[in-house]
């Protein structure tokens, strides 16, 4: 299997928040944190766009290099996980991200910051798959129920889209040839390398 | 001279008290991997426990019905 890869097509999206609302729903997650959120570009003005934004898992994830305390790891799948009994919410990691996915909950009498929660692409943490301190800490494991993220199964529109990344760019391939525009992967290059996703691979020894 | 000896072990038991913690850098756990199941009632039921491949091909074919509207509708 490819990595496990989120596209979301500007051109779809309608910002309704669905994908806010399934993901705080399915993962019970606390007021003041949203591990994922729609971006709308040029609001109010013709042709304007949104995007839905969460951890994109990259492929050279900035979050795991800060990390001082090695809480990341990344699943076989390319899905980046982390370690909520070895985090010390520093933040470093929420600096590095480019698409400020790390979310901090506020804690204790005096809301201190809390222990880092981001997207896990529904894949759980490193607790036992499917039990109650898994679910406590990171949400439910879709994955491990043989589903795929509560986000992209929810969107209406379809403009959001994740699982492995050679069928998720495919679908989105074969949209772009079928309307003629709308080519450009908002994150894509940021998150999984230079080559669109949609785009045939670019040639060796060329700079992309 | 025994009530002074007493009196050194007390004090150096309670500066040990005050002393850090050993940490240990060990990152983070384990994580069993995805495709072998949760044991739950309501996992999808087209792919074995256990079966790698069946995972993910079980997960290819839910992003296609599920995600490629162009498939579903010609």
């Amino acid at each position: 299997m490819a990595r496990m890869k989120f596209i979301c097509d500007a051109e779809r999206c309608i910002e309704c928040n669905g994908c806010v609302t399934a993901c705080k729903n399915e993962h019970e997650v606390p007021w003041g944190v949203n591990r994922r959120r729609v971006i709308t570009l040029n609001d109010g003005i013709p042709g304007e766009r949104s995007i839905s934004v969460a951890c994109m898992h990259c492929s050279d994830a900035p979050c795991m290099a800060v990390c001082p305390v090695n809480c990341f790891y990344r699943t076989d799948e390319g899905v980046v996980l982390h370690d909520k009994d070895v985090c010390i919410g520093c933040g470093y990691c929420s600096y590095a991200c480019p698409f400020g996915a790390p979310q901090f909950p506020s804690a204790g009498t005096f809301g201190v910051r809390g222990k880092m929660d981001k997207c896990t692409f529904c894949a759980g943490g490193p607790e036992a798959n499917g039990s109650q301190a898994e679910f406590e800490k990171y949400g439910r494991n879709r994955l491990a129920e043989g589903k795929l993220p509560a986000c992209a199964e929810m969107c209406s529109t379809k403009a959001l889209l994740a699982g492995d990344g050679d069928v998720v760019a495919d679908i989105f391939r074969n949209r772009v040839l079928k309307r003629g525009k709308g080519a450009e992967v908002w994150g894509w290059g940021t998150a999984y390398g230079a080559q669109q996703a949609g785009q045939p691979p670019a040639q060796s020894g060329v700079k992309s | 001279m025994i009530l002074r000896t007493l009196w050194v072990i007390g004090a150096v038991a309670l500066i040990g008290a005050c002393s850090e913690k050993p940490q240990t850098a060990g990152g983070a756990k384990q994580d069993a991997a995805a495709y072998t199941g949760t044991g739950m009632a309501y996992t999808e039921k087209n792919w074995k426990t256990g079966d790698k491949t069946s995972w993910e091909s079980a997960l290819r074919a839910r992003t296609q019905s599920g995600q490629n509207d162009y498939s579903r509708m010609n």
